[in-house]
């Protein structure tokens, strides 16, 4: 089974903090690190391929610092990296990100499964992996809990949502996005890291993935960012003081009413 | 501090470090509590090649030495010193093999040490013989092919979870010191039981337990060196393996270091960190710079190890007697630091001050160390 | 359609001091200074001029690229994707409807609803009172639960007839799965969770502001040059408008050849193991417990409160780790971002991942042993103390008031 997996480098967000004088990002010392759910994608690709053989590729858009996300993988047990690198592809949104990885694993060949973390924790945006699926006209499962069966050409997943979850059945190729919850994610292996090192990446530029030039990068892009602002801050508001008993009932004073209209709704 | 480690040891330095983060820290509290044996963790070690960074490359290990254990044991510690010695106890019930075994022992036990499916444990210490292993009183007599164990081996690191244990034992007593033999015994030869689990003020995790040989049969194959070497063996074993209880030390002060800083910045007494009063400032300041010095101290006995050097007593000696009395201070004053809540089992430093402890004791006492040291250098004297 | 003239951004170097404000500014670590002089990474930078108004000496070129002029203006209507579980229209399409009517009213134009499954043509009605102008009602058997093919195909065969300027879906499950392709298949922007929609009315143009970098950050997103420019939206943010049965609607009823209603995924079963104590999405009040519960046992006084609240049981991640509770009660980042009325956060210290699934409720309340905890910087009322004192209290309290 040839399966590919999406993943992005992402800014370690719970590193993230805000300067409160200038009220703006402070990145210094965080940390770049694979998107957290698209660790649970590369575990799952991992456990299929443990099951059925075949081969997992791991593909990435991005910067050339990208390529250790891409190592990450492979000292997990990806077999093959390619990166999308190219000043033609920044500033895409999720539209063009989309297409422009749908076009690069056009270029990779056959493949019979794509799996994505279910979005990228710094734009949490849950969009890039349905617009492949869509860009490549092939079936999608998001908010994967659990792969249930799979085998060559179809597959059963139990997909998660908001009152528990649906059982899809679907035919091969198709498109998959992953929840936390489908599994814990292995550490790399020391022999892992070493192979990690020498592995090869496979390089894909515009000029490699035929795609229409006027569909890439920000100029391929639907939507804009117009402005970027910091959220107001939400203020502590007061500390109850007192005995328990006191505290308790000051605090039931205060909310009972909100609660009690909550109730009626 | 930078200590020039090579690409192959930052990346085992960071491998253990991402494990005892993601994996130990969480867990450490609970393990502590309930004094469970760490086998989820021990197969995670396993899973990431960690049993075997000081077992040569054609025993199936990673072809590292002292310098990897340590490594490995530090970052493991800094998270949970209980843990962690679970780790390298196996390290030091390996070490007899690796130093004296012949090639077909070796090739038997290695490589499952090696890849993490059995533990090892080492067997000198008795009720009547700690620091002085010369009153030990298990015996081994031989017949026919065999030699047959008798005695109770005490406080034994991984007893009742390893598969295989080093175990020193009498074969001719009238020679004292010199009649001492070591031999290879594993779980489940019959003959060969073990005591209760051990209930202890630190690494709680980790199991200790007695080792009761009653007539044992123990195959002359398993017989490491010749009859008569028990003592070198063990003597060189703890040569090897005092940095890593050094490391072991360094580990668990940094951890609680560590915290102490995380909770200096944060916790706030007359409007303002307590970080920024001088009375914190000197304490954390002296708690840095001595743990600075016990490592470097650590990692340079353990290169010395690893570069072949015939005689480190002296210098094993050091680093974890300095260490693990640097250890002590700095998770004393790390309690400190935090006042009540230091205290309070609520919060992980007090957990360290009493992981602390031991290693002061165990591998010899740090009065042995100091001992030894002293021998040394009157021996240095005379030549 | 194209961009008309490029967006672009440089640094006049002659200008640039060193000072780094633009390092510092930027969202996305695209400026670093090399020999005292800014430069930027265009494989990082998204050209969204954060940067531009910082520096003080003028050395950003920013041009923000021409606005729209191509022929936009036969795309007229807001449309609201009327999400049915069931038969049941959820209460997020009903909130969408509230902010769509404002939109619609806004840009002087009409609010449809577009209403996709089995038997609906009496739910219509009841879309009209919260707001609706027309209802495009689309009715099959096949249609009866959402499905991510058919669902799309109609939608896009819809958007392709009538030309809506403005599509708002759900930030649901359902929502972003359908959203993203549908987007991709008509060629439009979609911005993803938005939490707060406007108009330029100068533009006609829809303003789209999202949380991004786990609600570090706030961005404004347009869409300039395609229709229509289509969100999903976060659920329990916008409201409902009070129901008026006086309203009335058109309903336009469409249907389709059956390779439009084609799905090659296959609805197996659909299983509910949710019970009311977890719908963490739906619930007006949320009582979650953290680390600070110290063990597994500490959710049955969890569970409690939140039964008498009538409320659900979230927890913390870490929480969630240690194995405490199921991952499907995980509020944060890496779980569920919930907007209730009232937030219960109990023995949780406020790790910034939790802050942001959580921190837009309307009242927090925030129960901790450790003062210092970041929880208290967002709780609208703090108590310091033992949960396991406090909690009780307040359930037994609330089961006075409330006569449970």
């Amino acid at each position: 089974m040839n399966i590919i997996v999406c993943i992005k480098q992402v800014p370690d967000t719970q590193d993230i903090r805000i300067n409160p004088e200038t009220n703006t990002l402070m990145r210094e010392g965080v940390q770049s690190i694979v998107n957290p759910f698209d660790m649970y994608a590369i575990e799952e690709a991992l456990r299929i391929k443990e099951k059925l053989g075949g081969k997992v590729t791991i593909i990435s858009m991005g910067p050339e610092q990208a390529t250790e996300a891409l190592r990450e993988a492979v000292s997990m047990g990806a077999d093959e990296i390619v990166l999308m690198t190219d000043r033609a592809f920044a500033g895409a949104d999720t539209w063009v990100t989309s297409y422009t990885l749908a076009k690069g694993i056009e270029k990779l060949g056959k493949y019979d499964l794509i799996i994505c973390g279910k979005q990228a924790i710094d734009g949490d945006t849950a969009q890039v992996g349905p617009g492949i699926a869509a860009q490549l006209d092939i079936p999608q499962v998001t908010y994967v809990k659990k792969t249930e069966e799979i085998k060559e050409g179809s597959a059963r997943f139990e997909r998660m949502t908001e009152e528990g979850y649906e059982i899809i059945e679907t035919p091969l190729p198709c498109l998959i996005t992953v929840v936390k919850e489908i599994n814990i994610p292995r550490l790399p292996s020391l022999k892992g890291k070493i192979r990690a090192k020498q592995a090869p990446v496979v390089k894909l530029t515009a000029k490699d993935i035929n795609a229409e030039a006027d569909k890439l990068g920000l100029k391929g892009s639907p939507t804009v960012v117009d402005k970027i602002f910091a959220p107001q801050k939400r203020t502590g508001g007061q500390i109850l003081q007192g005995e328990t008993q006191e505290v308790v009932n000051k605090l039931v004073d205060a909310v009972k009413d909100i609660i009690i209209a909550s109730g009626k709704t | 501090m930078d200590y020039l480690l090579t690409e192959e040891q930052v990346m085992i330095r960071d491998l253990a470090r991402k494990i005892a983060v993601e994996k130990i820290a969480p867990v450490a509290a609970e393990y502590d509590e309930k004094e469970e044996f760490p086998w989820p963790i021990i197969k995670i070690l396993a899973e990431a090649d960690l049993c075997g960074v000081y077992i040569e490359e054609k025993y199936g290990g990673m072809g590292g030495g002292a310098m990897e254990l340590c490594l490995v044991t530090e970052e493991l510690s800094r998270a949970c010193g209980g843990i962690a010695i679970s780790f390298a106890a196996t390290a030091l019930g390996t070490y007899p093999i690796i130093l004296f075994g012949n090639d077909a022992q070796k090739q038997k036990y290695l490589p499952d040490i090696a890849s993490g499916k059995r533990l090892a444990a080492f067997g000198l210490t008795e009720a009547g013989a700690g620091s002085d292993a010369g009153a030990i009183a298990t015996t081994a007599r031989k017949e026919g092919d065999h030699y047959i164990l008798n005695g109770t081996k005490q406080w034994i690191t991984n007893g009742g979870e390893a598969e295989v244990y080093t175990v020193v034992a009498m074969t001719d007593r009238a020679k004292g010191a010199r009649g001492a033999s070591t031999f290879i015994v594993e779980k489940g030869t019959p003959g060969f039981d073990f005591g209760k689990k051990e209930k202890k003020l630190g690494i709680r995790a980790s199991a200790t337990r007695e080792l009761v040989f009653n007539e044992c049969k123990v195959p002359k194959e398993n017989l490491l060196g010749r009859e008569g070497m028990g003592f070198i063996v063990a003597m060189h074993t703890f040569d090897k393996s005092r940095p890593g209880v050094a490391a072991q030390a360094v580990g668990i002060a940094q951890g609680a270091l560590d915290h102490a800083v995380k909770y200096s910045r944060e916790r706030k007494q007359f409007g303002k960190p307590i970080s920024g009063f001088q009375g914190i400032q000197f304490m954390l300041a002296d708690m840095a710079t001595e743990l600075e010095a016990a490592r470097a101290l650590t990692y340079a006995v353990a290169r010395m190890v690893d570069s072949g050097a015939k005689d480190v007593a002296k210098e094993s000696a050091m680093a974890k007697l300095f260490a693990s009395d640097t250890a002590m201070k700095v998770t004393t004053d790390a309690v400190q630091v935090l006042g009540g809540y230091g205290y309070m089992r609520d919060y992980p430093v007090e957990k360290y001050m009493r992981d602390a402890k031991i290693t002061q004791i165990y591998e010899g006492t740090n009065q042995i160390q100091r001992s030894i040291i002293a021998m040394e250098l009157i021996k240095e004297r005379l030549r | 359609m194209g961009q008309g003239k490029d967006r672009s951004i440089e640094i006049i170097v002659d200008k640039c001091t060193g000072c780094t404000l633009c390092v510092r500014s930027c969202p996305f670590g695209a400026i670093r200074m090399e020999n005292k002089k800014a430069v930027i990474d265009y494989t990082k930078c998204t050209l969204c001029g954060a940067c531009f108004p910082v520096c003080k000496f003028n050395a950003i070129k920013f041009e923000k690229g021409e606005e729209a002029k191509a022929p936009l203006g036969d795309y007229k209507g807001v449309w609201v994707f009327g999400e049915q579980k069931k038969g049941v229209v959820q209460s997020v399409a009903f909130e969408l409807l509230g902010e769509g009517r404002k939109l619609a009213d806004q840009l002087g134009t009409e609010l449809a609803c577009v209403l996709i499954g089995e038997g609906m043509q009496q739910k219509a009605e009841e879309l009209f009172w919260r707001g609706a102008d027309k209802v495009y009602l689309v009715e099959d058997p096949r249609l009866k639960n959402y499905q991510d093919e058919p669902y799309t195909n109609i939608i896009v065969e819809l958007i392709k007839e009538f030309k809506p300027e403005v599509v708002l879906y759900g930030a649901t499950s359902i929502g972003r799965s359908l959203a993203s392709r549908i987007a991709v298949k008509v060629y439009t922007g979609l911005t993803a969770d938005c939490t707060k929609l406007d108009i330029d009315k100068e533009k006609h143009l829809l303003l789209q502001t999202r949380p991004a970098f786990g609600g570090n950050i706030m961005a404004t997103i347009l869409c300039t040059n395609y229709r229509p420019q289509m969100a999903t939206v976060r659920h329990k943010v916008m409201k409902e408008l009070t129901l008026d049965k006086s309203r009335k609607g058109q309903v336009i009823k469409k249907a389709y050849p059956d390779s439009v209603y084609a799905s090659r995924t296959k609805l197996v079963d659909i299983v509910e193991e949710i019970s009311e104590t977890v719908n963490l999405a739906e619930a007006n009040i949320i009582v979650s417990g953290g680390r600070g519960l110290g063990k597994a046992e500490g959710f049955k006084m969890i569970e409690e409160l939140a039964k008498v609240l009538g409320g659900a049981v979230g927890a913390s991640r870490s929480a969630v780790d240690s194995e405490w509770i199921p991952y499907s009660h995980q509020v944060g980042q890496t779980g569920k971002t919930v907007c209730p009325k009232v937030y219960f956060a109990c023995g949780i210290s406020g790790q910034i991942q939790h802050l942001a699934g959580m921190s837009s409720s309307d009242v927090i309340v925030a129960i901790n042993k450790d003062p210092n905890a970041p929880i208290f910087s967002v709780a609208t009322y703090g108590i310091v103390g033992d949960v396991y004192e406090v909690v009780p209290a307040l359930t037994q309290k609330f089961r006075e008031i409330l006569k449970k």
